[in-house]
């Protein structure tokens, strides 16, 4: 909640952290000297908490360009000899793999740890993703943590494990434990004194010949995780039922079987290095076990490892029946492989192995209740914010496209935008997979004309992503003339984690005035011609983007408007109102166009008076609809 | 244990409200666990806060189903969805009067039951159920962003929890400052009047 707390120098002192919160104070509990990362949910906020703080502490923060270039630039830190850390979402941790297979071979000098988010339930993801299986592929050790507290002490502790390996680790965090919160106790800061050294002799290269001190390291990691402290049992001794857990799923575990009422039958162990496994103490508890069940997110990462590590030692474990993921046994409404765990489908799950059946408690009278509302509970897709110029961009292009009669294809990405999917965006996009893609996609099917694809083809990428991932698939489409436009919806932030700077918009992540990247003559300098609209102009931008349709070869169109939540932060905000005289209510003809059509959350409708009707409480004061309303029944009174 | 729900949609402020609550309870000396989410979530769809408060121990993110024992409603239907799973006829809720609207009800391809007929049914679900007009008495305050804490207010002077009002009311001057504070000073104390008047 607060940098504040994150940097008291008061160890002992318990104070209420976020996960995220709690990982950067462990990192500066380890004296970490640099990060960087590109902000992804869930992992966002650590690299502001420790921005804020850079100047107290003496450490470098930065936002790079993607999460490649940040560990590289962390890489780098470590390297010259100081702690540096790097966060990413397991999206993100894609987009380094190619440096991380890289860098493992040789490994790094001082502590370098890599916190990645996975999103279990994608909360803020379009799809989940288990960063395990990739830290295994860069061979670089896991360590999980169970709680906010472990959060902050994992990390740090991850510092001297990294050190002492020479070798980065990664801190693999669910949403469970970065957008949870809990009381923390604090630790030590540390005084270092910090020097970064890279002399003319060092040398660090990618070569097979590191492979086999390479294999050494991991096998030294798994000994240490033999007396890890962030390894447990909790429960009765030689227990014949036993539940291995990692990550949340393991408190899950602890208030299921005290649910099922099992917990002095049952034992959990809690397992937070969960690559390389500390076999010893797996095997210990795996002797006297009789049923097993896995309980973590995701993949059946940890389930496998124990699996491999159960036939490996099948004459001393003896006859062990094993209930996970893989079979079918742990499993949300979605099933094995789907979704995440809670207390109750914990309790599901084990009450079915244990024979305890569970039935979660119901509300009385429930029935009763739905028939007074005499309906279903209507759901609440994800909408674009009142006031969003995407929005207004979506309308603009939708409309661009029904005059421009041709059909054309509309692809998109990764960021608010990708609610263009739902009916806030008018269901306009066509394709969403990962940063940038739309434009590489939209590459290709420009050049189906031989093959009689002759359809435009638009790509909308947000400025943020643009920066991350556009830039090389705009060269491609110069290079190999492309026809297609590509507009960028420039809200000037990286708005969908968080309002974070980036290259285009003049800032640093500590703050500080720097040069801007600009997009037009990013674009200019590859020869592709830049027009500059402004989306709330919707009849303008309609008018430009047919035109643009029409044009040959690759195009791009920056569509410009801050972000509605930017913009009206610590302002008064424009007062929009309905003329109750004016609005003719459904007498119109235009179908509630305000509230039924463009579908600005703002715009509700007032069904006792029968009038379209402003919410105040969510309007964010654009005074779009205002320029759409056919009555010309919106009013804007501006404050400025 | 006490197991709080706030919930509400995207944008509403319950994120502060929940924090609000955690760091009080803090102070008050008490052990916090707070299970959410942020992220997407924050655009318009539902958003909920588990706060889980203790004595003694730290407890997992996420309130199991049947186990809350106060929910905080920045919206009717948010509300009524959230104690068809959590609630029990024991929880204590406290509930804004105003609806959000989702976006299938506004293109009119769904319907938002009459609000008085959720209430309705909350109140046919739980024994103590304190409706109040939180974004109007926000609006008083000097914002309808405010109605978060004029539910913080609410539950504090809702008398369920072991944490005094005075320690809401600093974390409150703690977190906040200038014009922001007093509005929010002034809307958690017509939160914590109302709910000690219905």
């Amino acid at each position: 909640m607060s940098a504040h707390a994150v940097a008291l120098d008061q160890p002992g002192r318990r104070v209420v952290l976020t996960g995220n919160e709690a990982a950067a104070r462990g990192a500066i509990e380890a004296g970490v000297s640099f990060a960087a990362c590109y902000p992804g949910s869930p992992t966002s906020e650590v690299l502001p908490t420790l921005a804020r703080l850079g100047a107290r502490f003496n450490i470098y923060t930065e936002y790079s360009t993607n999460e490649k270039v940040a560990m590289e630039a962390a890489t780098a830190a470590s390297y010259a000899g100081l702690r540096s850390l790097t966060i990413c979402k397991a999206d993100g941790f894609n987009v380094a793999l190619d440096f991380a297979a890289a860098v493992c071979l040789q490994g790094i000098n001082a502590g370098m740890v890599i916190m990645v988010g996975d999103d279990p339930g994608s909360h803020s993801s379009v799809r989940e993703e288990d960063s395990r299986l990739l830290a295994r592929t860069a061979n670089f050790p896991v360590l999980e943590p169970s709680t906010v507290q472990e959060a902050k002490d994992i990390v740090k502790a991850a510092f001297d494990l990294s050190e002492d390996l020479r070798q980065p680790v990664v801190v693999r965090c669910t949403t469970r434990i970065c957008h949870a919160s809990g009381d923390v106790t604090l630790g030590d800061i540390p005084m270092v004194k910090k020097e970064a050294t890279f002399t003319r002799s060092q040398r660090f290269v990618s070569s097979v010949k590191f492979a086999p001190g390479m294999r050494d390291k991991i096998k030294r990691a798994a000994a240490l995780a033999g007396d890890s402290p962030f390894n447990y049992y909790t429960g009765p001794e030689n227990a014949q039922r036993l539940v291995i857990a990692s990550g949340p799923s393991y408190t899950y575990s602890l208030e299921a079987l005290a649910m099922l009422g099992l917990e002095d039958t049952a034992g959990v162990l809690k397992i937070s290095t969960t690559w390389p496994l500390p076999e010893e103490l797996i095997i210990k508890y795996l002797i006297p076990a009789r049923e097993v069940v896995f309980a973590e997110e995701v993949d059946s990462f940890l389930e496998d490892g124990v699996m491999v590590l159960a036939a490996k030692n099948m004459d001393r474990i003896g006859q062990t029946k094993f209930y996970g993921k893989n079979s079918g046994h742990v499993a949300g409404p979605g099933g094995p492989f789907v979704g995440e765990l809670d207390p109750d489908i914990v309790a599901g799950c084990l009450g079915k192995v244990f024979n305890t059946p569970y039935h979660p408690p119901a509300i009385p009278n429930a029935g009763e209740a739905r028939d007074i509302i005499e309906h279903s509970l209507p759901g609440r897709e994800l909408a674009l914010c009142a006031g969003c110029p995407h929005r207004a961009s979506f309308w603009a292009i939708k409309t661009a496209v029904e005059l421009d009669g041709r059909e054309a294809i509309v692809l998109g990405d990764i960021g608010c935008y990708t609610l263009g999917l739902y009916r806030t965006g008018y269901n306009l996009l066509q394709t969403v997979l990962c940063m940038g893609s739309g434009v590489g996609l939209a590459c290709g099917l420009a050049k189906l004309d031989r093959f009689n694809f002759r359809q435009p083809v638009i790509s909308v990428v947000g400025d943020s992503t643009f920066f991350h991932a556009a830039p090389q698939a705009l060269m491609n489409a110069r290079y190999n003339q492309a026809d297609i436009l590509c507009v960028i919806l420039d809200n000037e932030t990286t708005a969908m984690t968080g309002h974070q700077p980036h290259p285009g918009r003049g800032v640093s992540a500590s703050g500080e005035a720097v040069g801007r990247v600009e997009i037009e003559s990013l674009l200019g300098g590859m020869g592709i011609p830049v027009t500059v609209h402004d989306p709330y102009d919707i009849e303008g931008s309609i008018e430009v983007i047919c035109s643009l349709l029409r044009q040959k070869g690759p195009r791009a169109l920056v569509l410009r408007r801050s972000c509605a939540l930017v913009a009206v932060k610590g302002k008064k905000k424009n007062r929009v109102y309905v003329d109750q005289d004016r609005c003719i209510g459904d007498s119109c003809g235009c179908a509630r166009f305000c509230s039924g059509v463009f579908a600005c959350p703002a715009n509700i409708w007032d069904s006792e008076r029968g009038r379209a009707r402003i919410d105040e409480a969510v309007c964010n004061g654009c005074g779009v609809c205002a320029t759409l309303c056919p009555g010309k029944a919106i009013v804007v009174e501006r404050t400025v | 244990m006490f197991n709080v729900i706030v919930t509400g949609v995207g944008g509403q402020g319950n994120v502060l409200a929940s924090q609000v609550l955690a760091a009080a309870a803090v102070e008050a000396g008490c052990r916090v666990s707070i299970g959410e989410t942020f992220g997407a979530s924050q655009r318009g769809g539902s958003v909920m806060s588990h706060v889980r408060i203790s004595r003694d121990r730290t407890c997992g993110p996420l309130i199991p189903r049947g186990k809350a024992r106060l929910v905080v409603g920045f919206e009717p239907l948010e509300t009524l969805r959230v104690l068809m799973e959590y609630g029990s006829e024991d929880t204590v809720v406290i509930v804004n009067n105003r609806p959000n609207y989702p976006i299938g009800c506004l293109l009119g391809e769904d319907k938002y039951p009459d609000p008085q007929r959720i209430i309705e049914a909350v109140k046919k679900l739980v024994s103590t159920c304190h409706v109040l007009p939180a974004t109007d008495l926000a609006m008083e305050a000097g914002s309808p962003m405010a109605a978060n804490m004029v539910l913080t207010g609410a539950l504090a002077g809702a008398g369920v929890l072991p944490v005094d009002g005075n320690y809401f009311r600093d974390t409150i001057e703690m977190l906040f400052s200038g014009e922001v504070k007093e509005i929010n000073r002034r809307a958690f104390e017509s939160g914590f009047k109302a709910v000690q008047k219905g």
